[in-house]
């Protein structure tokens, strides 16, 4: 009495079958896992006894995500979503397992997926039960989301009261309620301060959210009309592919949905590995990019003095390309997890590749989980991409993320040159930073957050045979676009003074990375305003390609007590353009002497405040280069100096051009003194370098002594905490003696964290699920 | 889909029109591309060495003309190592790890600090050439970044005959 009965549950009968949701998932990867083929499917029986039909139902069902997500983004009024399309749509089969997705940030091929296998290894169809109509909502990072801004909408979806699979529909908030406003904010160093944090609870029932989910959710953040819009967005879409998933089955029949949904996955997993074979060469690559994380500095504010340290991100990857078109990607060596934002879960870096993917090596329709099932993941538990604790913050683990995956596209480019696929080549991504976010009292008067999403248009990398492109991508969203300034000026009470390519930022190279941009900020019409920056500055976490360069390094500019409200009043000059040469600045000639000016590396700070007619310049970042500088086209170099893509000093220096300039301000380069001046270079180069073997000799005295920044210690020590693989390698590599080593105790930096953690697994009922090798 | 050795040719001298390289990028790959790749750079080398497999715009892994000894070399015809080894090993080295290096190649705050990343640059020991450029923490190990299965892609992947090699 009282009491619901398995019968009521529907226990065991959500699939028709009498099997939980678990034991089908289970059977599943059972079979996969003994025959090497998804589901066991050897054969594509769909696909080769009716080609037509399955491209059909291919075409419907693609076609159909990308629809709703289009109409759907235009329900949304937050310009990240809108204009930056930072929304994607997922069509998932009863395991979880992704069958197709829509264009937009695809990295969530997985972390739905996660989310609906998280909520089947702990038996929500016994509670909170799962009903047609039924609505989850996710973003819970411990279980596999990115981070907390990308809000997740699941919706089953049944067929003659059978539960057929589930639709994800993602969006990226513009706020989430953390310690500090924006979406992917900073100053909170754990979980318990990345904002509103929701595990696949049930929102909504009967295709409504409920109103307790309306309530609580919509105060707990600072955007609510953004929150709710977004939600709107997200439910609108899900249900717009439910409803295809509906005609599909009347137009073809349960029999071939079900069938399409399994062998498109094998098909997927096929795919990817005739796409290896195709464009790539067996062989190990082995690769490493590093990330700055500057937490001393005093503009760095945190609620806890174990996170006051400089450390750095280590992300060497060994990728192994098998002779049969499997590959494995190892991260051995990999740092520990960090008391920052910029953790990732395994889920986030296993689904998130695909984002990247599809744009080099797998640009095609059929991104699902095949591609995942043709994929060996190491990711050693314990380091920032599997972290082994359950306080940890994942509000930008992007940071991180897409400076991993710069290390795979010098891999995957590395193949398609010594293939002769040149056109494929790419250096590498630019550090998609920086991030301009902050908030308080808008324009409007209300209270508001902003992330600007400019940093989706940086400049891209270097390709064998032509230039990067100028502010052009990011990494995360493969439809990129730094939007409109209209559009950014009525959602943020900044004007712009300025919007340029920036000068230098691209890498030098025979092919130079992609230049990023810049646009200078006046605060205006705000009340009790803050704003930080997030981006990288002492580290570039890119390199360029077989001589290029990498791009160059992020630094801040922040102006406060401008005088700028007089200067205008009185028309007196004003600081407009781009920052175009920082070693000669010219913003602050443009300021009144009470201007207190913060001109620096430090590309990472908490919330501070900012009054009306303060500046803030937002630098978005450059590609790395490809190739020796000084074989780059004399045409080229001209044409970049004439643009203000080069400064002429460093068209002197590193291209050894040979120049002037007419009294009209035109660069020409004389071709022939330039290549005298090469011939030189070259020249020098060998007077200064040392055979590498010799210099190794002086390294290793440096690391005998133990004659490095803390910092550099720090990120040693904490991999080798990790791994006794990567630890006996480096030791190997630099024979240094058998007892020699490095601890982070004797570093005299915070290192709390180090020997004493606790895994989510170990919770009480939690049955965490995993998906790479750990 | 294939492409004329001369097409594939203005493709390795970075001078193939845009029409070309678009339709390069966007349709299914050229089986044959590699073929006309060692071809096109074949050419352009002043060795006779056979280039087995390209490295970087100026270094390939050669068999020897004299011993079949599959060796990595420069296009100035410097010899660095066997092809098994870390050519970076047998290079010359520039290490910027101060902030008067690298202000010589960037403007002042667009550099990496030493006290964090430091520029190794890594010529050829004859010509100067500039093969790499790794920008690691100080300490970091001299990576051995590419150890091509030559064997399995000539026999499996593009059906070629692996060339002679005498170790």
């Amino acid at each position: 009495m009282n009491m619901m009965s398995t019968k009521e549950i529907g226990l065991g009968n959500l699939l028709a079958s009498g099997m939980t949701l678990k034991q089908h998932r289970d059977a599943i990867l059972e079979r996969t896992q003994s025959t090497g083929y998804y589901n066991g499917l050897e054969k594509l029986e769909f696909r080769d006894s009716d080609p037509i039909g399955y491209e059909k139902l291919f075409s419907k069902l693609r076609g159909g995500l990308v629809h709703a997500r289009e109409t759907a983004k235009k329900i949304a009024a937050s310009p990240i979503v809108e204009q930056e399309g930072e929304l994607c749509f997922t069509l998932y089969n009863a395991a979880g397992d992704c069958i197709l997705t829509s264009t937009g940030i695809i990295i969530h091929v997985g972390t739905m997926g996660a989310a609906i296998k998280y909520m089947i290894e702990n038996n929500w169809e016994a509670n909170p039960t799962i009903n047609p109509g039924d609505m989850f909502t996710t973003n819970d990072c411990a279980i596999g989301n990115v981070h907390p801004c990308d809000i997740a909408t699941i919706v089953p979806i049944f067929w003659a009261g059978k539960l057929i699979g589930w639709v994800g529909g993602v969006t990226h908030v513009i706020d989430t309620g953390a310690v500090t406003p924006g979406s992917m904010s900073t100053g909170q160093t754990q979980r318990f301060g990345d904002g509103y944090m929701i595990t696949c609870r049930k929102t909504g029932i009967n295709d409504e959210p409920l109103r307790d989910w309306l309530h609580e959710s919509q105060r707990s953040v600072r955007t609510p009309k953004y929150w709710i819009l977004d939600e709107k967005t997200r439910i609108a879409g899900c249900h717009m592919i439910r409803e295809l998933v509906e005609e599909v089955i009347k137009a073809d029949g349960l029999e071939a949905y079900e069938k399409f949904s399994a062998e498109v996955i094998e098909e997927g997993r096929r795919g990817l590995m005739s796409r290896i074979k195709a464009m790539t060469l067996p062989g190990k690559y082995r690769k490493v990019s590093f990330v700055d994380v500057p937490f001393k500095h005093e503009d760095i504010q945190v609620s806890n003095a174990f996170a006051k340290l400089d450390s750095i991100m280590h992300s060497p990857v060994e990728m192994t390309i098998k002779p049969d078109g499997k590959w494995r990607l190892d991260f051995e060596g990999a740092s520990r997890w960090g008391w920052h934002t910029f953790n990732a879960h395994q889920v986030a870096f296993t689904s998130g590749i695909w984002v990247m993917m599809s744009q080099t090596l797998v640009p095609t329709q059929r991104i699902n989980d095949g591609a995942y099932f043709a994929t060996e993941f190491h990711l050693p538990k314990g380091t920032w991409c599997n972290p082994d604790d359950r306080r940890t913050g994942h509000a930008y683990a992007w940071h991180f993320l897409v400076s991993g995956w710069a290390a795979l596209w010098r891999g995957l480019s590395q193949s398609y040159f010594s293939r002769g696929y040149l056109e494929e080549v790419n250096a590498g991504n630019a550090n998609t930073s920086n991030w301009l976010q902050g908030g308080g009292i808008n324009q409007d008067g209300e209270i508001h957050a902003v992330n600007s999403f400019e940093a989706s248009s940086c400049g891209t990398g270097a390709c064998a045979v032509k230039d990067g492109l100028n502010h052009a991508a990011a990494i995360w969203n493969p439809e990129g676009d730094m939007g409109d300034i209209e559009i950014w000026e009525m959602a943020e009470p900044l004007l712009y003074l300025g919007r340029n390519v920036k000068s230098n930022s691209g890498g030098y190279g025979k092919y130079r990375g992609g230049c990023g941009f810049e646009t200078l900020r006046m605060v205006w019409n705000a009340q009790d305003w803050t704003m930080f920056f997030m981006g990288n500055g002492y580290m570039n976490s890119d390199w360029g390609m077989m001589g290029g360069y990498p791009s160059a390094t992020g630094y801040r500019f922040e102006a406060h007590n401008t005088g700028l409200k007089e200067r205008i009043a009185i028309g007196d000059s004003l600081p407009l353009g781009g920052d175009i040469d920082p070693s000669a600045p010219d913003y602050e000639r443009h300021l009144d002497a009470t201007a207190v000016v913060k001109r620096d590396k430090q590309c990472m700070t908490t919330e501070d405040c900012y009054e009306n007619h303060d500046l803030y310049l937002n630098y978005l970042r450059g590609g790395p280069g490809f190739g020796d500088p000084i074989d780059r086209e004399v045409s080229a170099i001209e044409n970049d100096l004439n643009q203000k893509f080069l400064l002429p000093e460093f068209a002197e220096k590193v291209y050894g051009a040979v120049f002037t300039q007419d009294a009209k301000g035109v660069f020409s380069i004389d071709a022939e003194l330039t290549r005298q001046r090469r011939t030189e270079i070259r020249k020098e180069r060998l007077a200064r370098a040392l055979p590498t073997r010799e210099w190794m000799k002086e390294e290793r005295e440096r690391i005998i002594n133990k004659h490095a920044a803390v910092q550099v210690q720090h990120m040693f020590a904490t991999s080798f905490g990790l791994s006794e693989k990567f630890t006996q390698e480096f030791k190997d590599f630099w024979s240094l003696p058998a007892d020699w080593q490095l601890l982070e105790d004797e570093l005299g930096v915070p290192t709390y964290g180090s020997k004493h953690r606790m895994d989510l697994s170990l919770m009480p009922d939690v049955k965490t699920v995993v998906q790479v090798e750990e | 889909m294939s492409y004329t050795n001369e097409q594939v040719s203005h493709l390795v001298e970075g001078s193939l029109d845009w029409e070309t390289t678009f339709r390069m990028l966007s349709m299914p790959k050229d089986n044959s591309r590699f073929e006309q790749y060692l071809a096109a750079l074949q050419a352009k080398v002043g060795f006779k060495d056979r280039i087995v497999l390209p490295l970087a715009p100026h270094m390939y892994i050669v068999q020897s003309a004299k011993t079949k000894q599959w060796l990595i070399k420069c296009d100035c015809g410097h010899e660095f190592c066997d092809y098994k080894e870390n050519w970076k090993l047998h290079a010359s080295i520039y290490v910027r790890d101060t902030e008067e290096a690298m202000t010589e190649v960037y403007p002042k705050l667009m550099a990496p600090d030493t006290q964090w990343q430091v520029y190794r640059e890594y010529y050829c020991p004859t010509c100067g050439t500039l093969h790499d450029v790794e920008a690691p923490t100080p300490w970091y190990p001299v990576i051995h970044d590419f150890e091509p299965d030559i064997e399995a892609f000539y026999k499996e992947w593009v059906h070629l005959p692996v060339p002679e090699r005498v170790d």
